[in-house]
């Protein structure tokens, strides 16, 4: 960055999970050129975890669907075509529709990643004009269960605390979720607050030892699914020891005694069988939990389960009998995925709910949302959920499909139903800011949308907090925003249908002030929020009623419920076990999950070499004694399947699972690898209520595979452009992994490993695009009878690219100094050679640890070798000192070599 | 006694190495006398072209001055030339009428340079390239001319072009071929040699064939003409299209000559008395124009005019590499290939590196390399000793000093490795120790960090490993064995091979009488030879030889086990792992009695005593009044079975009784190391045939027999051998293949290495497929077992052995 340009500031939020941090986004006025945290957002003060703070990277065009495309022929390239043809053409389908099969025979798709005014104006595009509730979102598949738990419990859909609790807790509760790796900035935060007070206990309840359990006080592993079991479990303790509060209970609570006599059965001795923990351990938990103050975080373990909803209302039902809500430090707070999922259900943007947390199945509800839309009815029949809505699709009864901000084809459960029904719709629309999706794949029309860094509108984080979304630089080709797409589309549609458009905006802030207009006298009342208001004052949380200038911290603390009588109610709560239970041909519970430095399908933090460092390539984590019994090594390809599907992988030891479990990041889809991924394998059974999909669990099989004939072709420079070219290519092979590399230099990793040699043809083509076709310049070796060819491409003394075909020993230290780009002239003799260790003595770096700083796992464990502790490490390598993402981890491998030397 | 005469024709390279090596044998044998057709002693031919490049000069290259013939009384006839041989009276007579008597006469005539037959030929500065002469008419004309033509762009004529275009002249090579040296290189090497070449000044015409050659008028060459009519001139021509061997005086002595004087593999011509080394012979078909075969025919011969006899020339792969400063090219043996062979190839065609290997059947049969040669010497050896490579095949294109790291399947690499990481897993010895060891006592080869450390010295399976530790200990000190064909110890250049040999055909029959033939450089020998010596004694002449127990270790002369405390172990005899409620009594009172402390079954079906004095051994052997179990020596150990058809459900045969048999057949049989034995009664396997030497597993139809399997420290399972009908045939075959092993194998190799080795295929070719030859070795091993002893047996003990020690 020269020093000429001017740098320009502009303050915005985090588009990755729902912790909602602020940033601020450094451009020159026409490229995003850095970002740093926002030092006066309430939720993160400056920080900024691994994935945040290399947002700024991924402000790349190459990435980015610029130009709507159009085709009329499944199976055809999409050509480019106008806004008008795209919208127009889109419009007359919808219309045509619309008007044969009726308004719930086309559906809309869309995403908690959407800001709240694209999710109102999609709401309102479908309930309100076109007259069908089928609009359902992502955020089913992330918070729907927590939104169910907190109606059957609280009354509403009102995370009633804050992050701040985190400072007063004397006891965290965390369960089911990995806070270290998906919501970095919280655990930061948990950090800190255990730092100021010792005597805070963190309890996590994971199947998985995670960095978040390993750093916990008492870590509950317990075996999937059985969190309700847990928690009853907990609560028959704290009322056989007398640990509940009895007056809060008469004061602000009913139903009580019916669940009393449901959890008498569970008592430690028999859950601690059920959940595989010891029933000393049940108690501990409950102690400290009645102790409190207690601030519970849970996520994707309590939420993604076909037990979703009864297990945030069992947790909840914690909170209650110990009084542990609507104070400093005692809540239970669901930790949101998604950037915007609370503004997404603030809007009622879900196939259930209506515009600001009213009910559909209520008519004076209906009646409302008609008034204030100026429209005369809003349809009563429930639509059709995720899951649903993609069966239905399926089945023919939804023709159309509008899928927008999100990727099903990757994230839905059981994926090759998805892709019958993506296959089985009549038109496909896909708004999107990124190229290269699974569902783009699928998209009859493409409509390219702005994204982070352009866009501008509010977002709601996990803590009720509003923060304002800015653009920094213009829009990228012809993008346009998704609001102003949908508006655009909005006034085709009423035209062709005969109906007044209701949705007539020039910017967001017209949108917001109608959506503000529908929260009014309901529990999240923003009638005192502005754009004004967030610019002068910054961030607030609901509710803030009109003439308040500030939003309410913390709710409930009055013991009012917003329940018809007024009292919170205890869920009358039954464990259930997991949807599909292990069976002799499918003997494995597979978890699915976050990694660190990845976020959902990777359209975003794909594109970044240094988030592939932690971890480079989809792998199957299972436990050693699991693999001895399969014959399994370290990095074996494996096949696992489960009643719906398969996935070739590899197989990696993991001492964080116990035996008969194995998990799978959710991350990779088949833009990264061979494959569908981990949902290929997933189960779409979900939640009664909540109709959220258990994703987190699916019982499956793990077989050795025999892929022999093995690849890796790397190459430095235009690494985007070479993986946008080689996406293509991945489903050609039995296992293909895609991905980048490196810290500056960027380079393209692709790793195959297939039954047989592949076509001399394939090879070609890849050498091609990878630019290591010039023989003239290329370094060969050829063994032909051992299948092995490689080659290496040299310049000035550096190495830019090599494809290894046969025989891959030496490809990690390759990958290594092709990162570097150092002059490594006195290694050619060796480049081809089958060493798995760089030759002449040369320290091979391995997996990096922490990102910011480019440390990797080799380097913390020699220090930690030679004696330094965690600051010791940090003061001289100075991982985790700026974002402090790796800080987890970095202290496990400094315990465990300290465990080695002791 | 009168001494014999040599007459030596021909001064050159291979003849001199010739005397040399003769000298050396038996410096007082012969009488010499060299006729030599120039005027220089033995010079090195190969360096001319260094000479004519101006790197060196003529008397750099001399290898033997006069003083040097003067020193070993040989007369030197220089600048005469031999033109008749008398055969029927042995004598030879130069051109000036010099003559001399031989009883031993050496042709070592070498070759002329092929001059093209096209006309102009005769033409003066067209010349050959071949000698000083040459070489020296070569620096003249560049000296006063400016275009010199090569015709040959061969290995020569590549050296006399680079050295003409040295000394400033514009150098075209022609070449008829459409590639260099096409008969050392493949296309892609020479278009790399072409391009540097060409980068030095020089030019190329390929493909063109030679007309004429042109000349002025004072008879000088000036051009020379191709057949598609071109034209280019030529002030000097240099021919080097090959050689033709020196054959016109032996054929004119009617010695057969076929493109060379025809010899055979003692490098005798069809006359006895008169032998034929260097580029004039013809050996099998093949006449040589590089030095090493050459060296190798001088020694053979020299071996026979020694009258040692036992050296053969066999024929060798050649290697080249070309002689022009700045170019690395080298090749050998097969390198083009074909239908049979596969090759590895690397082309760096930026980092002006080429090398390509092939491989035929796993063995490395030719290599191509240009711009990196430094392993071409290590290639050659091993296409040479025809090693299989199969193991290090991907490795092998990088050469010797990245091998090291296959020795733990490649995972690290010695240099990194931390100190305390184990090498040798069998003897548990550490990379730190290995080093230090290396450091103190200033180790410099594989067997002395074996000796030193015993890492590597079992299983061997760390070998590579340990040779990279030396390599990266040692730096550039460290020079790794190159060749297979080990000398059998330090104390003899012979192999185990060469040594049995010699042992059997010059019968000789005792430890000093094969050390004083065979030249030991030792007067006694050293503990790995003297037992393997004893061992081959034995085994070639069971009857004749004599045991010599000062060469067999501790436990073979106490005919026990010694053990950590110095007491040793006793094993009895219990023919397949039968005993009786008598014996048994018998071993519980000799265990009362002399206080033995531990009794154990062993894992051969018999039973160990522990904790035997050395001294009450014959007593403890008198009381148990049962035969030696061998347990102690490289000899038959146990036969192991299972209670087979006689009590077993599932036995279809006898096992017990066919195990009995082959023990009481076999028993106080020696062999190169220890031998088991088993028999399964049904394919159920319960004796564990499979891992044992030689396994018999008993089937409906007869017996399977096993071979080659260890239960060691690498468990190998037993190769399918045969299958026989008849308890006789199990015998028979058993016995063969045992017998077989004991006459090939190498002291101390299992049957598993020593089938590793000669290949199963050897063995089913002696034992299976050839009957005769079966029955053959089975009878030498009944022979040689017929009257063997019981060492335990009162009248065969050495009471020196057991004798109290006095001090």
């Amino acid at each position: 960055m020269s020093k000429e340009t001017p740098t320009k500031d502009t303050r915005s939020t985090c588009c990755y999970c729902g912790v909602g941090c602020g940033i601020i986004i450094e451009s020159d006025g026409t490229r995003i050129t850095g970002v740093r945290g926002d030092p006066d957002h309430p939720a993160n003060f400056g920080r900024l975890c691994s994935k945040g703070s290399t947002l700024h990277l991924t402000a790349r065009d190459e990435m980015r669907a610029l130009y709507p495309e159009l085709r009329t022929v499944r199976g055809e390239e999409r050509q480019r075509v106008s806004w008008d043809g795209a919208l127009d053409a889109v419009a007359e389908k919808f219309a045509s529709v619309i008007r044969e099969h009726g308004p719930d025979a086309v559906g809309f798709y869309v995403s908690g990643q959407l800001l709240t005014e694209d999710y109102y104006v999609f709401n309102k595009l479908a309930k309100g004009l076109i007259g069908t509730n089928n609009v359902d979102t992502n955020s089913r598949l992330c918070m729907s269960s927590a939104v169910a738990g907190y109606k059957a419990t609280l009354g509403a859909d009102a995370p009633p605390g804050c992050y701040e609790d985190i400072d007063f807790a004397k006891c965290i509760f965390i369960a089911g979720s990995n806070t270290a790796y998906a919501h970095p900035i919280v655990f930061r935060r948990i950090e800190d607050a255990r730092k100021k007070n010792p005597d805070l206990k963190l309890i996590v309840a994971d199947p998985r030892c995670t960095d978040t359990a390993s750093a916990a006080d008492l870590h509950l592993a317990i075996l999937p699914g059985t969190d309700v079991a847990l928690f009853n479990a907990m609560l028959h303790v704290m009322l056989r020891e007398g640990w509940t509060d009895t007056d809060y209970i008469a004061a602000h609570t009913e139903g009580l005694a019916q669940l009393k006599a449901t959890v008498r059965d569970y008592t430690p001795q028999h859950v601690a069988e059920i959940c595989g923990i010891a029933a000393e351990d049940i108690v501990q938990a409950a102690c400290w939990f009645a102790q409190g103050p207690t601030l519970s975080l849970y996520c994707q373990g309590l939420n993604q389960s076909t037990q979703g909803t009864q297990k945030n209302a069992a947790l909840i039902n914690l909170h209650l009998a110990t009084g542990q809500i609507g104070k400093p430090g005692a809540a239970p707070l669901s930790l949101t995925g998604q950037p915007n999922a609370m503004g997404g259900r603030e809007v009622g943007g879900l196939a259930n709910l209506l515009s600001g947390h009213r009910d559909l199945d209520n008519p004076a509800h209906r009646a409302e949302v008609a008034a204030l839309w100026g429209v005369p009815d809003v349809p009563a029949q429930p639509g059709k959920t995720a899951v649903e809505m993609f069966e239905a699709v399926r089945r023919g009864e939804i023709r159309a499909l509008w899928i927008a901000c999100t990727n099903p084809a990757q994230s839905m459960p059981d994926l090759n139903m998805i892709k019958e029904a993506l296959d089985a719709a009549e038109l496909v629309v896909v708004q999107e800011a990124f190229r290269n999706t699974d569902t783009v794949a699928y998209a009859d029309v493409l409509l390219p949308a702005t994204t982070w860094g352009e866009k501008e509108g509010t977002v709601t984080n996990s803590e009720r907090c509003i923060s304002r979304v800015r653009s920094a630089v213009p829009v990228p080709g012809e993008a346009r925003h998704d609001w102003q797409i949908v508006v655009d589309f909005a006034q085709r549609l009423a035209l062709r249908l005969g109906k007044r458009n209701v949705l007539n905006y020039a910017n967001t802030e017209e949108i917001f002030n109608e959506h503000r207009a529908t929260t009014q006298g309901r529990d999240l009342d923003i009638g005192g929020l502005s754009y004004a208001l967030l610019e002068s004052a910054g961030p607030q949380q609901w509710p803030l009623l009109q003439g308040e200038m500030q939003g309410r911290k913390r709710l409930y603390g009055d013991g009012m419920f917003p329940t018809s009588s007024g009292k919170a109610r205890f869920a009358n709560t039954v464990y259930i076990p997991v949807a599909e239970d292990t069976d002799a041909r499918y003997s494995l519970h597979l978890n699915t999950g976050r990694l660190r430095d990845q976020w959902h399908g990777m359209s975003r933090t794909g594109g970044v070499g240094r988030l592939f460092s932690h971890v480079e390539e989809p792998l199957l984590s299972m436990h050693g004694n699991d693999m001895k019994r399969r014959g399994l090594d370290e990095g074996d390809m494996v096949k696992v399947s489960s009643r719906r599907g398969q996935l070739n992988v590899r197989v990696s030891a993991s001492d964080e699972m116990r035996a008969g479990q194995v998990f799978l990041p959710m991350h990779w889809g088949s833009q990264f690898m061979s494959g569908l991924g981990a949902n290929a394998l997933t189960n779409s059974a979900f939640d009664p209520q909540s109709k959220q999909p258990e994703l987190k669990h699916a019982a499956v099989q793990v077989e050795k595979l025999n892929l022999p004939w093995e690849m890796v072709a790397m190459r430095s420079g235009d690494a985007l452009k070479r993986m946008a070219r080689l996406q293509p290519l991945l489903a050609n092979f039995d296992f293909a992994a895609l991905g980048l590399y490196g810290h500056d230099e960027e380079l393209v990793v692709l790793r195959v490993a297939h039954a047989a040699a592949v076509p001399d043809d394939t090879l070609v083509q890849i050498d091609a695009i990878l630019g290591l076709d010039d023989e003239k310049k290329m370094m060969n070796y050829r063994d032909a009878r051992r299948g092995i060819s490689k080659r290496a491409l040299m310049e000035d003394g550096r190495l830019l690219g090599v494809r290894l075909t046969g025989e891959t020993a030496a490809r990690d230290w390759l990958k290594e100094i092709i990162a570097q780009g150092a002059d490594v002239q006195a290694l050619r003799p060796w480049l081809l050679a089958p060493l798995s260790a760089p030759p002449a003595g040369q320290v091979q770096r391995g997996r990096i640890v922490c990102n910011c700083l480019d440390v990797s796992e080799q380097e913390i464990l020699q220090e930690a070798k030679n004696g330094l502790d965690v600051s010791g490490i940090q003061a001289k390598l100075k991982c985790g000192t700026k974002c402090g993402s790796c800080l987890p981890e970095l202290k496990r491998l400094a315990t465990v070599q300290q465990g080695v030397t002791a | 006694m009168k001494k014999m005469k040599l007459v030596m024709v021909g001064n050159g390279m291979a003849g001199v190495r010739t005397l040399e090596e003769l000298l050396k044998l038996v410096p007082e044998m012969y009488d010499i006398t060299v006729f030599g057709a120039e005027p220089y002693p033995n010079y090195n031919r190969i360096m001319l072209s260094p000479v004519l490049a101006g790197e060196q000069q003529i008397q750099d290259i001399i290898l033997n001055d006069l003083d040097w013939y003067a020193q070993h009384n040989i007369t030197l006839h220089l600048n005469k030339k031999v033109v008749r041989i008398n055969r029927p009276r042995k004598i030879v007579y130069a051109e000036d009428g010099t003559m001399a008597e031989y009883d031993r006469l050496l042709l070592a005539t070498g070759s002329s340079p092929f001059i093209l037959p096209v006309p102009g030929k005769e033409l003066e500065g067209v010349i050959g390239y071949r000698d000083i002469h040459d070489t020296n008419a070569m620096i003249d004309a560049a000296g006063k001319y400016k275009h010199a033509v090569i015709i040959g762009g061969g290995l020569l004529g590549l050296e006399a072009a680079n050295g003409l275009a040295l000394r400033g002249m514009d150098v075209t090579v022609v070449h008829l071929m459409p590639w260099l040296m096409e008969r050392q290189l493949d296309q892609d090497s020479a278009r790399m040699l072409q391009a540097s070449l060409e980068n030095k000044g020089l030019k190329f015409l390929l493909e063109r064939q030679t007309q004429e050659l042109v000349g002025n008028e004072q008879g000088r060459v000036s051009a020379i003409r191709f057949k598609d009519g071109n034209e280019i001139p030529a002030d000097l021509v240099v021919m080097a299209v090959g050689i033709r061997p020196n054959t016109a005086l032996a054929e004119s002595a009617g010695i057969h000559c076929n493109r060379g004087i025809v010899v055979n593999d003692t490098m005798q011509t069809y006359d006895p008395s008169i032998y034929a080394v260097g580029e004039c012979v013809s050996h099998r078909g093949t006449a040589y124009g590089l030095v090493a075969p050459l060296f190798d025919m001088g020694k053979v011969c020299a071996n026979h005019l020694a009258r040692m006899g036992i050296a053969r020339y066999q024929g060798s792969v050649t290697s080249t590499k070309l002689k022009v400063t700045g170019i690395d090219l080298f090749s050998a043996g097969d390198f083009t290939g074909n239908e049979k062979t596969e090759d590895i190839v690397l082309h760096d065609a930026a980092g002006g590196v080429y090398k390509k290997l092939v491989l035929q059947d796993d063995k490395l049969v030719g290599a191509v390399m240009y711009g990196d040669t430094k392993d071409g010497s290590w290639y050659f050896q091993m296409i040479r000793d025809g090693k299989n490579v199969a193991e290090i095949r991907d490795h092998l294109l990088f050469g010797q000093s990245h091998l090291g790291n296959t020795g733990h399947q490649g995972q690290s690499s010695a240099a990194t490795m931390p100190d305390e990481m184990e090498v040798c897993g069998c003897n548990g010895v550490c990379k730190g120790t290995i080093v230090k060891a290396i450091k103190e006592q200033g180790l410099f080869t594989l067997d002395e960090v074996r000796k030193h450390t015993k890492a590597s010295a079992s299983c061997g399976s760390c070998t590579g490993l340990c040779e990279q530790i030396l390599a990266s200990t040692l730096g550039g000190a460290y020079a790794p064995q190159t060749s297979t064909a080990k000398p059998m110890c330090g104390c003899t250049e012979l192999t185990h091979e060469e040594v049995r040999k010699a042992i059997r055909e010059e019968k000789l029959l005792s430890i000093p009488q094969a050390m004083q033939f065979l030249n030991w450089t030792t007067p006694n020998g050293c503990a790995s030879c003297r037992p393997a010596l004893n061992y081959y004694l034995i085994c070639a002449w069971p009857h004749e030889v004599k045991d010599d127990p000062q060469s067999r270790f501790i436990n073979e002369r106490a005919h026990a086990n010694i053990q950590k405390d110095g007491t040793f172990s006793v094993v009895p005899r219990m023919y397949g792992g039968i005993t009786s409620p008598d014996q048994l009594r018998r071993i519980a009172d000799v265990a009362d009695k002399y206080h033995i402390p531990t009794v154990k079954v062993t894992g051969g079906q018999r039973i160990d005593l522990f904790g035997v004095k050395k001294e009450d051994l014959p007593k403890v052997w008198a009381d148990l009044a049962m035969p030696s179990g061998f347990a102690y020596g490289k000899s038959l150990r146990t036969v192991k079975t299972c209670v087979g058809s006689e009590w077993c459900r599932f036995g279809v045969q006898n096992s017990t009784q066919m195990g009995i048999d082959i023990e009481l057949a076999f028993d106080r049989m020696w062999t190169p190391h220890k031998l088991k034995i088993a028999v399964s009664g049904c394919p159920r396997n319960c004796a564990e045939a499979s891992i044992k030497d030689v396994g018999v597993i008993g089937v409906d139809s007869g017996w399977e027999i096993y071979v080659g399997g260890n239960g060691g420290i690498k468990t190998e399972v037993a190769q399918f051998l045969v299958k026989v009908k008849t308890h006789d045939e199990v015998l028979e075959y058993t016995g063969a293949f045992t017998q077989l092993y004991r006459e090939e194998a190498r002291y101390l190799d299992r049957t598993v290495h020593y089938i590793e080795r000669v290949g199963l295929d050897h063995v089913k070719r002696h034992v299976v497929q050839d009957a005769a030859n079966r029955k053959d070795l089975y009878a030498r091993l009944l022979y040689a077992l017929e009257g063997a002893r019981d060492p335990w047996a009162k009248e065969n003990i050495n009471p020196r052995e057991f004798a109290a020690l006095t001090i």
